[in-house]
């Protein structure tokens, strides 16, 4: 298939409607509108179902619903809308649903801003609702890697029974680029059996749900949820990495914020400068490995994100004291320009300031 | 022998948690018998509560999910969208559908889910130990309400099923009680009118069902019975507020 120019968010749903996903729950805020409105106008193209659901706390209750139903779901929002939908998404971790939740990230905290922002990488990779849960977080650094991952995303839902999350910024949901629907590849997928569609008097009822009143049991399930995000720190690692091996300060970032970061290395790179890149694909599971590469005598990791310093703490459990860290970071909606970026390097190896 | 009664297939064999005199389980016994013997049992999706209810999962005999508090009618919503053939319906206390979830409840029945409400209303939260609900009657005292429920303060108790029934998509709405035998058999009927409201897909139907709570209003069964029908039915009036015209 040809490449098509899209935008971002619109894009979100194109590859949505690819990976078989019918059904959207969502509420409007910026920067993120064009998906639920790109929905509301092709899912019912092709037999499914959109909802403007009355809060974002209703939409992913909707989802809940929808997901203990069998149904490809999605729901989409930017940070407070997401904040609003913790309450549901940690029911949805809790009852094991599979569903597909995009954050198009913009400043906070509160009502912040609608410019660009990397602030919710706590809340995406910790478990911004209550209890000991993990989402399956993906940033994707351009529509295309955005447009892939989610094909792939809700084949990963599906496989561990587990809310992905797709964490996005405000640029990378407004931004155009030219995109391509590759085919997918077919997945080995769990089946179902655990949905509520009626008994049709044939089996015993299914229940969805989240409560368990023994705590025996309660630890029970919360050993099993461990178990489940363990496999998946074995199998859904995600990185890309550049020149880590023998630079002598190495970049991480993530999203959007990395491709600035590979335009600030290029630029050193011109002036003599040995600088590398880990960009972390998965949040959760983190590549903390792709550090070890890192040699010795290493002048630095820079962290460089789009908030005050959150991927910041992964980077230094996996360097634990091992190579100096320094972080450059701009927020409230502003963008990190690459010079800054490159100066910031510069810096780290005693260069100009 | 002749079998004369049966228990509903409706209903597990499970013992229900509730407390002695709470109305609780004859609620769910002629929700589930509604189900049985209008056939829809076994295409039954439910939605369970945050509150006395919430095990209610373990006592209908038919597929079952467990909503966040106020949450069932937006879980209901998703159930039915993605099966429409299926029959849905959400069981609620007063503090889950008319305090914590009034949002879900109203566009609900705005959009016209065909779905089916069970809005079971006592006057108080019972799970939690006795809390003002905002059910909670002027004057009554609960345990965040110790000398009684101040209108000044927190208002009058609100009107759940005055208020869906002006909203268009709600095309069914009564108000019933379970206070006394001829009352089961008025709930009952309603119940099942409510249902068919769903399965001939005319929209949204809600039976609330005035409760008793004899733990947590500190009443003997009896004398629960008794205060249901002296103080809550002359600010709740029994009856039914809109039920589609002939023909529609």
């Amino acid at each position: 298939m040809s490449k098509v120019l899209m935008k971002g968010n619109e894009a979100v749903g194109a590859a949505a409607i690819k990976a078989g996903c019918r059904f959207f729950f969502g509420y409007p805020i910026t920067p993120q509108n064009e998906i639920p409105e790109y929905m509301s106008r092709e899912l019912p193209k092709v037999g499914g179902v959109f909802v403007q659901a009355e809060s974002e706390i209703a939409a992913i209750n909707m989802v809940y619903g929808a997901a203990g139903c069998g149904a490809r779901v999605m729901t989409s929002s930017s940070s407070p809308g997401i904040a609003l939908k913790q309450e549901g998404i940690s029911y949805i971790a809790g009852a094991e649903l599979p569903c597909l939740i995009v954050n198009m990230m913009r400043g906070g905290p509160g009502l912040g801003g609608i410019q660009p922002s990397q602030t919710d990488y706590f809340q995406a990779t910790r478990g911004g609702g209550n209890g000991d849960y993990r989402l399956l977080v993906l940033a994707p650094a351009n529509i295309q890697e955005m447009v892939d991952l989610i094909i792939e995303g809700f084949d990963l839902a599906d496989e561990y029974r587990n809310p992905v999350m797709i964490l996005g910024d405000g640029m990378i949901g407004q931004m155009m680029e030219p995109v391509e629907f590759k085919e997918r590849k077919k997945r080995d997928l769990p089946e179902k059996d655990w949905i509520t569609t009626g008994t049709k008097g044939k089996r015993k009822p299914n229940i969805i749900n989240s409560l368990y009143l023994n705590p025996e049991e309660l630890e029970d399930h919360n050993i099993w949820l461990q178990e489940k995000y363990k496999k998946m720190k074995e199998k859904e690692v995600r990185v890309e990495s550049y020149n880590v091996e023998d630079s002598d300060v190495v970049i991480s970032a993530y999203g959007t914020t990395a491709r600035i970061a590979r335009t600030a290395i290029s630029k050193l790179e011109k002036e003599g400068y040995k600088v590398g890149l880990i960009r972390p694909i998965s949040l959760f599971p983190y590549p903390f490995e792709e550090f070890n590469k890192i040699k010795d005598d290493c002048k630095g990791v820079l962290t460089v994100e789009m908030n005050t310093g959150q991927m910041l703490d992964d980077v230094r459990i996996a360097l634990n004291g091992r190579i100096p860290s320094y972080f450059y970071g701009r927020t409230g909606g502003m963008v990190p320009t690459p010079e800054a970026i490159a100066n910031k390097v510069r810096e780290i190896l005693g260069g100009e300031k | 022998m002749a079998i004369v009664f049966e228990k509903t297939k409706g209903l597990t064999d499970v013992q229900t948690h509730y407390c002695p005199g709470c109305t609780h389980g004859i609620i769910h016994r002629i929700v589930a018998e509604a189900m049985e013997e209008l056939g829809v049992l076994e295409k039954a999706i439910g939605v369970a509560p945050v509150g006395c209810a919430v095990l209610a999962y373990n006592y209908f005999n038919c597929d079952m999910h467990e909503a966040a508090h106020g949450r069932a009618p937006a879980v209901a919503t998703g159930i039915k969208r993605v099966l429409p053939d299926n029959f849905v319906f959400a069981y609620q206390g007063d503090g889950d559908l008319a305090s914590i979830g009034t949002a879900e409840i109203v566009h609900a029945a705005h959009r016209g889910e065909r779905i089916s409400s069970i809005f079971v209303n006592n006057a108080i939260y019972g799970m939690t130990g006795g809390q003002m609900a905002p059910t909670t009657l002027v004057g009554q005292k609960a345990t965040t309400a110790p000398y009684g429920r101040d209108e000044a303060l927190c208002g009058k108790p609100i009107r759940m099923s005055e208020m869906l029934a002006t909203i268009d998509g709600a095309k069914f709405v009564e108000r019933v009680s379970v206070n006394s035998p001829a009352n089961v058999r008025k709930a009952k009927k309603a119940i099942l009118e409510c249902f068919k409201i769903q399965i001939e897909g005319k929209g949204f139907g809600i039976v609330e069902v005035l409760s008793t709570c004899p733990t947590n209003w500190g009443y003997t069964p009896v004398e629960a019975l008794r205060w249901l029908e002296n103080n809550m039915i002359p600010y709740y009036p029994l009856g039914n507020f809109k039920r589609p015209e002939e023909g529609k």
